[in-house]
């Protein structure tokens, strides 16, 4: 998957922003419907459930909108709008009550990869596939706020290091570190260990 | 740990996820290889890595279902519309409650008909909503300080 955080804003983005800026709202339909899959993927990642990550995924692009005339259109769209999101998402995930509910609901917001998966006449090999996903889920679920953004931007959004920098605004060593870290809490997960 | 063992390691562990991930710069590869051959424990630490990578490249989000994107824009531009409403709604809300109490409060005071122990009974319960708001944001402050979320921005 490819993302163009590089400066300048893509010039789709710019147009859009600007028109987006003199009244179009049309415009912003355009951009949102540009980014709206890969929004609700970050967000679905970062909470771990549909519902949620439909409704923080559009109240990020609502309270872009509400800011559209804030927004430089110079820069990348997504860039700004993901700082959005992330908060809402984190903020979300602060809740006790919704973190303690996202837990026990324990929702399938992972899959395997189609070529990954066992055929269907092997019952055994799918419910041990089954098994691994689920703690794969529930691991994730337990690891930090910042491990586990920066695991999902890496394994499910396919994001490079660079890309990753760029959006969180920290130094590529520090992706690599946090991401090692993140890493070696999943592997402790899914041995049960600590 | 000496600093040049420690700072190894570092560099190790970096070149561990690079190479993970498909980043390794032309010569890092025999760099991690020499590093690995030097330090048993980074050996094991890569093959538990190793499979860490296996399960998570095995797995993917999951897909909503596609009409979840028809009304997707309708839907945020209508939460842009409500959330304006909302504002100025509340901030309505708040100055005539504001100015409610004020004239309430001051009209009370003035009553001379009225028992004193009323007075005294809705004086008390303002203040215990007083009290019970304080505690909250005391009670929310003191989480903050103990949440793994707190290094997170609002």
């Amino acid at each position: 998957m490819e993302l163009t955080l590089d400066r300048p804003a893509p010039v789709g983005d710019r147009e859009l922003l600007l028109r987006t800026q003199s009244g179009e709202r049309e415009a912003f339909g355009e951009l949102v419907r540009v980014y709206m899959r890969r929004a609700y993927y970050a967000a679905l990642g970062l909470v771990g459930s549909h519902e949620d990550a439909l409704d923080l995924s559009q109240e990020a692009f609502a309270r872009a909108f509400r800011a559209r005339n804030r927004i430089d259109p110079e820069l990348p769209f997504y860039t700004w709008y993901y700082q959005i999101l992330r908060r809402l998402c984190f903020n979300h995930n602060r809740n006790r009550r919704t973190r303690r509910d996202r837990l026990r609901q324990n929702s399938e917001w992972l899959a395997e990869e189609a070529g990954q998966r066992a055929p269907a006449d092997n019952p055994q090999r799918a419910a041990e596939r089954a098994e691994t996903r689920r703690r794969v889920q529930q691991g994730i679920a337990q690891l930090k706020p910042a491990e586990r953004e920066i695991l999902v931007l890496k394994e499910f959004e396919g994001l490079k290091y660079k890309e990753i920098a760029r959006l969180l605004g920290i130094p590529i060593g520090t992706v690599m570190s946090r991401l090692y870290t993140a890493r070696r809490h999943l592997a402790d997960l899914l041995e049960g260990g600590p | 740990m000496s600093a040049e063992k420690a700072e190894r390691l570092e560099r190790a562990r970096q070149l561990m996820m690079a190479a993970l991930d498909g980043e390794l710069a032309s010569g890092e590869r025999e760099e991690l290889d020499r590093l690995l051959a030097g330090e048993p424990e980074l050996r094991s630490e890569w093959d538990r890595l190793h499979e860490v990578k296996e399960v998570t490249d095995a797995m993917s989000l999951r897909r909503p279902p596609e009409e979840t994107w028809e009304m997707y824009f309708e839907s945020v531009y209508n939460r842009a519309e409500r959330g304006f409403a909302w504002i100025l709604l509340s901030m309505g809300a708040i100055v005539m409650t504001g100015w409610a109490l004020w004239v309430g409060l001051e009209e009370l005071w003035g009553t001379a008909d009225l028992p004193t122990y009323v007075k005294i009974a809705i004086y008390a319960m303002l203040l215990g909503l007083a009290v019970l708001l304080l505690s909250v944001i005391r009670e929310k402050l003191f989480v903050r300080k103990t949440d793994p979320y707190k290094e997170i921005q609002r």
